[in-house]
């Protein structure tokens, strides 16, 4: 893992240099829409950040200056498509806000949901030398995970420890300190195709900007949109997106498990238009103007007009009763569900204490979802909106801003990560150079 | 299909597939439309006509209709780079203060390289500062002395040729004092400009302490050893003691304190001489003269006094009482004293 260690790092360095300016852009790269959010720090609750996390989660301390989203081009599936489109509407959206914000930004901080993240549980244990617990020995433990082979093409997006266990004592989230013989941790490791980052990181070079920190979009949403003892107790948050839906689980406030199902609303808009034979957009407005998944007896009178300009008189004048729109629109609905399903039965979700579900992202403001959805995922199913952070526009406080939302707490208060540490001693040549310090005292 | 037929109740066009179905219309709406036809050629051929006057050539008469393209909503490269600069704070407080800047200088530059311009220029600045300085409230219209004598303020009025009425911006006050002072009479001055225009110089002269006489001539001094001016004879200030001698006019001071001593003697008192720039000697009428030392001459001189107040000393025929040793002042007699002394120890030895 040592590439990725010093780009990571670098990204980490980058976002320390951003905050330092106080401006920082996140940006949620998705299939429908590119959101941008500009954030300034201003810095008032950093002695808070010392001992966890601060008061209201730590988003005290900045607030969103500039918002702006835009339609999202060339990207497929949360992953990029065509390149030259989809940095055309990331200028976009950059544009807007700092347009918005009247302030230039330099670093960026972005999300997405594709390039089939899959996730790996790493375990690592040390001997502890002496003493106390110390930051070396945590780095020494997280080196020392044994790393599966993750295959060819792929790359690590996260890699968070989760759990630590001294000795025979396991649950601690910091375990500095703490006096034993062994060390073990538990990490969370989130590897992505390759070829994605390189494209993120090409837009954003080729918007003049540099990059302070990539994330999963299921990931951040899940931080947006689940309240603290869901967190704390087991959930899955259920990112539904356009072109692919994520999947993050959480326990004890980290994340253990994500996945993406690459199935969205997208979908759902496309089996509108080819089920009623309108166009692409007028399915999208349809969909969301009047779109549903449980019918009732009343759906059967209201009917819908299907525009259309093919001058076709009879086809552009055509209507279709609410009830035929949801009985396009459940089927898709489902099968998205019963993936997530699916993807949750095989994380082991089940086992979990807490079996709360929660569904957010665009895709989650579809009428009558949450009883569908509490149908196929289980009982405790919720909607989530993400969670209220200053400065918000009032448009963008709805599901669909989740992870963009998501994004600006953790550009406040990332996760530690694996490269968070400092190299162990024994691959860096401070030991020899303190070998020859010795060496001169002993002889001299 | 909402328009359900209103024609005959049973229509063939009915049957079979449902197409839309025109209803019949009444002759006249027939012929209306035909109207409209023939309006709407009328119309399209005039266009035609125009067309063919403005431009002189038929275009096709029907041409693809341009698709409308929607601008590209994001914005170039380039326009994106502009905006990043524009929010850039050096870039704005460049537009903000240098460019402004820069522009003013450079049409100042222009401006002033024209010699005609900078002409014509400089005398309608001059020509506003004449005005605002030739205004009435800054006028001076008179001038006037106080407590200087009627010779001296002739001076003052000689050295300061001023022309009234004259704006005081024209007036330099602090040199007009500076000459005022350097008259010799004049201790100090204080100049301002009253309102009503009228200058105002309070002048203090310098009191006339002694008459001193030297090789150049004889003069007054103030009490500080300060010429005040020259006099034609000592006799125009009787009322005032006599120095002489060389460099006596730095010690005046200390003149006025011996006289001061000697003032019982007033009346005998003939002046003060300077001997060797160092010490007084004190010289009264008969040609009496007390010599006093350099150091503490007035204690010496208190006791030359005192000597006199108790035994007439210089009534008697004493041509010189030196003092200048302390330990031994000594009495030189005049010639006929002297042989009277020795007439007196011969008859005495006797």
């Amino acid at each position: 893992m040592s590439g990725l260690y010093e780009t990571q790092r670098a990204m980490r360095n980058m976002r320390k240099a951003a905050m330092q300016r106080g401006v920082i852009a996140v940006l949620d790269v998705g299939t429908s829409k590119v959101a941008c959010l500009v954030l300034r720090f201003d810095g008032n609750d950093r002695a808070m950040d010392l001992d966890g996390v601060g008061p209201l989660a730590g988003q005290s301390g900045f607030r969103v200056i500039g918002a702006a989203t835009t339609r999202s081009r060339g990207v497929k599936f949360g992953e990029i498509d065509a390149i030259q489109e989809t940095e055309r509407a990331i200028r976009t959206a950059l544009q807007a806000a700092q347009k918005m914000a009247d302030v230039r930004v330099d670093h960026v901080m972005t999300c997405f949901s594709g390039a089939n993240p899959r996730s790996y549980g790493l375990a690592g244990e040390v001997d502890l030398e002496s003493g106390p617990v110390s930051e070396g020995d945590i780095a020494r433990v997280l080196a020392g995970a044994d790393v599966p082979d993750y295959g060819q093409g792929r790359e690590v997006l996260h890699a968070q420890p989760v759990n630590f266990a001294v000795d025979h004592r396991s649950g601690y989230g910091d375990p500095r300190g703490q006096i034993g013989n062994r060390l073990a941790a538990d990490l969370h490791m989130l590897t992505i195709d390759a070829h994605v980052i390189q494209n993120i990181l090409y837009c954003v070079k080729r918007c003049d900007l540099e990059l302070a920190g990539l994330a999963s979009s299921a990931y951040v949403s899940g931080v947006s949109s689940l309240v603290e003892d869901e967190q704390e107790l087991g959930s899955a948050c259920v990112d539904l997106g356009g072109g692919s839906t994520g999947i993050s689980v959480f326990i004890k406030k980290h994340m253990i498990y994500a996945d993406a199902v690459r199935l969205g609303g997208d979908h759902v808009t496309g089996d509108v238009s080819v089920g009623l034979q309108v166009p692409w957009q007028t399915a999208e407005r349809i969909k969301t103007l009047h779109g549903g998944v449980v019918a009732t007896g009343m759906d059967d009178r209201e009917m819908i007009e299907t525009a259309g300009e093919t001058g076709d008189w009879e086809h552009d004048r055509r209507q279709v009763s609410r009830a035929e729109l949801i009985g396009i629109m459940r089927p898709r609905v489902e099968e998205i569900l019963e993936e997530v399903r699916a993807r949750l039965d095989a994380a082991g979700f089940e086992s979990l204490p807490g079996q709360k579900i929660v569904l957010t992202g665009g895709g989650s403001q579809i009428p009558g979802l949450d009883g569908l959805a509490s149908r196929i995922l289980g009982q405790q199913v919720r909607l989530g909106r993400p969670m209220r952070v200053q400065g918000l526009p009032q448009a963008a406080t709805g599901p669909g801003f989740s992870s963009a939302v998501g994004l600006s707490l953790f550009a406040a208060n990332p996760q530690d990560e694996y490269w968070d540490f400092d190299v162990p001693t024994e691959t860096y040549p401070a030991r020899s150079l303190r070998r020859a310090v010795r060496w001169f005292k002993d002889n001299w | 299909m909402n328009d359900f037929p209103s024609g005959p109740v049973f229509d063939p066009a009915l049957h079979g597939r449902a197409r839309p179905h025109q209803p019949e219309r009444p002759r006249t709406q027939e012929e209306m439309e035909a109207e409209n036809q023939a309006r709407i050629q009328a119309r399209i051929q005039a266009r035609i006509q125009a067309h063919i006057e403005t431009h002189g050539h038929l275009q096709p008469a029907f041409q693809p209709a341009a698709a409308p393209r929607r601008a590209d909503p994001a914005p170039s490269r380039m326009a994106y780079r502009m905006q990043r600069l524009s929010l850039t704070p050096l870039f704005r407080g460049f537009l903000r203060l240098g460019v402004p800047a820069i522009a003013a200088i450079g049409v100042g530059m222009f401006v002033l390289n024209n010699d005609d311009a900078r002409e014509i220029i400089n005398t309608q600045v001059e020509s506003l500062r004449n005005a605002f300085e030739e205004r009435p409230e800054f006028m001076v219209q008179a001038m006037s002395i106080d407590g200087a004598s009627e010779k001296v303020s002739a001076d003052i009025r000689v050295i300061l040729p001023l022309d009234f009425p004259l704006t005081s911006f024209d007036m330099d006050l602090e040199d007009m004092r500076r000459q005022i002072t350097e008259l010799a009479p004049v201790a100090s001055a204080s100049l301002q400009v009253r309102d009503a225009g009228i200058l105002q110089i309070d002048v203090i002269e310098r009191v006339p302490a002694v008459v001193w006489r030297g090789p150049e001539g004889v003069f007054l001094l103030d009490a500080d050893g300060v010429r005040i001016r020259e006099l034609l004879a000592r006799a125009e200030r009787p009322d005032l003691p006599l120095v002489t001698g060389v460099a006596a006019a730095e010690a005046v001071p200390e003149a006025r304190r011996l006289m001061a001593v000697a003032a019982p003697l007033e009346q005998r008192l003939r002046g003060l001489v300077r001997v060797g720039a160092r010490r007084w000697d004190v010289v009264f009428d008969r040609d009496q003269r007390v010599m006093l030392p350099a150091d503490d001459p007035v204690s010496a001189l208190q006791r030359v006094m005192a000597l006199h107040h108790a035994q007439d000393l210089l009534e008697r025929d004493i041509t010189t009482i030196d003092m200048r040793i302390a330990e031994r002042p000594t009495l030189r007699l005049a010639q006929g004293a002297k042989e009277e002394l020795q007439r007196i120890r011969a008859m005495m030895s006797e």
